[in-house]
């Protein structure tokens, strides 16, 4: 079979990118409030402001010239991850886990020096990797040292938890594993794998990777489906956190679990993929239009609106 | 966040669609734009040949010309006469041409060629006064008989129409009774008798010369008919046959106010038509009539032929963009750069597609190859892509000369390619090809080249060329085509691909679950 029936995708509940993008993105997404997203580095800011966690920001390079200097300012940084502010889709993300010598490593194990690192912050001054190529503005800020409950589940990079936020609710999530077909990137395109999460519990529903489900980390070969993930509340809360935060309808958040600082925010996105539903095995529609029918103003707080989906979205149920 | 009412928005949907449609109708309608491009109308193409023989004076020959002859409109008229002065002389008797010349001996030959559109509607001329009956004078025992003949036959008739037709009954019996053989001896013309005897009798009448259309016939004349006024228009009949009414063959010449031809300077005149019938191309025909009526105010056809073409161009872009909206929208193709394959597509329609193929992926590759080596460089991006926007220039430049000197003129035809995109598009495609690898690269250059094509394809097709150009309005449905799939919410074609998996992942389910 090589073309599903669009009826069968419908009864599915299967969200659409032309439906996501002009029901859902298009409805509750004010314009105005896309740079709070689409600007990592005003994300952070607004982040303290509400005290949502986010990972140490050390500095940011906004001139050509202040990368001559870059060295002075790397000093006494072991690992660090370099971003463009406006970067999408994971591009243009460097991840430097140590220091051998005068050369840096990259996440991948790969040596590169400290030219390649300028090389990179020129690129994205100049708007390289940012949308449509516009000028734009690097972040140097502290590596996730992650939880060691993702021990084993993670291939060269950093696992984090995607969880859909709709009108402040978390509706699905999943956790992103990178692999070593996926260089390292949480992107479920590149290769990453997806563990769909029970927004009622946290513990892995199934795995896919490439759309195919898995049992075990193709690298690792740790079972996913023991997976459980700690605080899974907090987690919630923080993802739920996020509306009030930036007064985005739709937007998906993307947490890390650092082994000190606890659940940490990394960066939202205000048009968030579709390959969750694929982890999760179940479309997002019959959620959203779900909580499109609650009456506005029923759950007040961030809280209230956590145990709420807790009961309501669990495994077997909607 | 209520979700607006729909209504509205449909309305306009369907209003851009009234509108376009229903305007691109009535222009079809009042200007005769037809709406396939190759469409021929036939038309007579008569010939009007005067001869004469010149004294060496001055020379003025004017000459009768039609004058919105009923169920014809005419197309072109032109005289061909070497070393003849010619206008067109426009006044409430009529139309005359006039050939001039300062001296002119021996044997005369001037021509005068029209183009006539047959078998159209006969418009009522409406006389702006009355027509009144000329008076007749008859010598004394024509007076009587032409009294008698006119009291019989208004005895037998009731209106204009029958009197006509009776009197035409009563001179043309085969053993014409005294009066009308006394008639007849005495104006052997029977269009003249019978136009003198229906004014006799009150009835406003006038003779008419009509020129008779048979394909292929040279040396014709003109035939003589008489035209009666019956209070509301004048009724044509043929005081031979009796016929009543313009046969769709008949272009009534001139009437009989005014004299066919006028030769000053010259003798021996004579005037003889051909004709034949041919067909011309429908367009070409309305846009030779296009009027001053407000629909010929949206054609572009009044402009200069250098904006005109520009507009050609111009006119098929929105097809292209439903194109690429369609793609996108509907389809799911991924193309590298949103409207990049239209200009493209627009390039192709100078270059044919083959070359332009082949142009394209040569120089986007060649770029790349030089992209590569530019990134070891460690440009700045703006530096970086006003480098590339250079190469792109010397390796079409190269190209075109190569092209040309393996003797491919159309080697030329590639410099149409937008630099500038070909240049952006090079970059994005090598930042893709480092990030996401050559597949994807593939994919999207592939997806935009497929989008290319297609949009090429639609836009080389001579129907949607003439149509857009010719009834730009029709670019409002398009427009409107092109909101209704902005409200599009179901999946794309490649999203039945790309979900599959969850659905071949549930069945593989169900079947371990019933197993356990």
């Amino acid at each position: 079979m090589k073309w599903v029936s669009p009826w069968r995708l419908r009864r599915m509940g299967i969200l659409g990118m032309n439906c996501r993008n002009r029901d859902f993105i298009g409805s509750y997404n004010p314009r105005h409030l896309f740079p709070l997203v689409d600007n990592k580095l005003k994300t952070k800011l607004i982040a303290e402001e509400y005290e949502v966690a986010t990972p140490r920001l050390f500095f940011v390079v906004e001139q050509q010239h202040e990368i001559a200097t870059i060295e002075k300012k790397l000093t006494g940084l072991e690992g660090f991850a370099v971003k463009p502010a406006k970067g999408s889709g994971g591009k243009g993300i460097l991840v430097i886990i140590g220091r051998r010598g005068d050369k840096f490593i990259k996440s991948s194990g790969v040596e590169i020096t400290v030219e390649d690192i300028r090389r990179h912050m020129s690129n994205t001054l100049a708007g390289l990797y940012s949308l449509g190529g516009k000028p734009d503005v690097v972040i140097v800020e502290d590596l996730i040292q992650f939880d060691d409950s993702f021990e084993g589940y993670s291939y060269e990079g950093v696992p984090d938890i995607r969880i859909i936020v709709f009108k402040g609710y978390p509706v699905m999530a999943m956790l992103r594993l990178a692999t070593h077909a996926s260089d390292g990137k949480a992107n479920l395109h590149q290769g990453a794998v997806g563990v769909g999460l029970d927004i009622g519990t946290g513990s892995a529903l199934r795995a896919v990777q490439f759309s195919r489900p898995v049992t075990h980390h193709p690298d690792t070969k740790r079972p996913l489906h023991e997976i459980q993930i700690a605080n899974w509340r907090d987690m919630l809360l923080l993802a739920s956190r996020c509306f009030e935060m930036t007064g985005l309808g739709y937007i998906g958040t993307d947490i890390v679990l650092d082994k000190v600082r606890g659940a940490q925010l990394l960066e939202l996105n205000a048009r968030p993929g579709l390959s969750i539903q694929v982890a999760n095995g179940r479309g997002l529609l019959p959620r959203l239009r779900h909580i499109e029918s609650i009456k506005p103003r029923s759950h007040r707080t961030p809280e209230q609106r956590v145990d709420y989906v807790m009961r309501t979205f669990t495994r077997d149920g909607q | 966040m209520k979700k607006p009412s729909r209504a509205p928005f449909y309305s306009i949907i369907v209003g851009l669609i009234l509108l376009g449609l229903g305007t691109a109708w009535l222009r079809h309608t009042t200007m005769e734009i037809p709406f396939l491009a190759g469409e021929q109308r036939p038309v007579w193409m008569i010939e009007a040949r005067v001869d004469f023989f010149a004294n060496g004076d001055p020379v003025v020959a004017t000459l009768a010309l039609p004058d919105n002859p009923p169920g014809f409109r005419m197309f072109t008229e032109q005289a061909a006469s070497p070393g003849y002065g010619w206008s067109v002389i426009e006044s409430n008797q009529g139309r005359r041409g006039e050939w001039t010349k300062r001296s002119a001996a021996g044997p005369q030959t001037l021509y005068y060629k029209a183009q006539f559109v047959g078998g159209l509607d006969n418009d009522p001329i409406i006389e702006p006064q009355i027509p009144q009956a000329r008076s007749v004078i008859w010598d004394g025992p024509q007076a009587t008989a032409a009294g008698q003949l006119l009291a019989v036959a208004l005895s037998t008739s009731s209106t204009p129409q029958s009197m006509t037709r009776e009197l035409i009954k009563l001179l043309k019996d085969p053993s014409p009774d005294q009066n009308a053989s006394l008639m007849l001896a005495a104006e052997p013309n029977m269009a003249t008798l019978l136009e003198k005897l229906l004014n006799q009798a009150g009835i406003p009448a006038r003779s008419a010369m009509g020129l008779y259309l048979e394909d292929a016939r040279r040396h014709q004349s003109l035939t003589q008919m008489v035209e009666v006024y019956d209070g509301e228009e004048w009724v044509l009949f043929n005081p031979a046959t009796g016929q009543q009414g313009v046969p769709e063959n008949l272009l009534i010449w001139h009437r009989d106010n005014q004299s066919l031809l006028d030769v000053v300077g010259g003798r021996n005149s004579r005037i003889s038509f051909s004709m034949i019938y041919q067909t011309v191309p429908a367009l070409e025909l309305a846009r030779a009539q296009s009027n001053d009526s407000i629909f010929s105010i949206i054609g572009v056809h009044r402009l200069p032929i250098e904006e005109q073409s520009m507009f050609k161009l111009l006119f098929l872009l929105p097809l292209g963009a439903l194109v690429v909206v369609f793609m996108r929208v509907i389809v799911g193709l991924k193309t590298s750069g949103t409207f990049m394959p239209i200009l493209i597509a627009l390039a192709f329609l100078q270059t044919s597609l083959g070359l332009g193929l082949f142009s394209f992926i040569s120089v986007v590759s060649f770029g790349l190859v030089l992209r590569t080596y530019l990134s070891r460089l460690n440009l700045l991006l703006i530096a970086r892509i006003a480098t590339l926007v250079v190469l792109v220039i010397f390796i079409i430049s190269v190209l075109s000369l190569v092209g040309y000197q393996m003797g491919l003129n159309t080697g030329m035809t590639i410099t149409f390619f937008p630099m500038i995109i070909i240049a952006w598009t090079i970059e994005r495609m090598s930042i893709l090809w480092e990030e996401e690898g050559p597949k994807e690269v593939l994919v999207q250059g592939g997806g935009s080249l497929l989008v290319a094509v297609l949009a090429y394809l639609m836009m080389q097709f001579p129907l949607i060329g003439h149509l857009t150009f010719n009834f730009p309005e029709l670019n409002l449905v398009f427009l409107a085509l092109i909101m209704l799939m902005g409200q599009y919410t179901g999946y794309k074609f490649s999203e039945l691909r790309r979900f599959r998996a969850m659905v071949e992942n549930e069945i593989v389910e169900d079947k371990a679950g019933g197993t356990k």
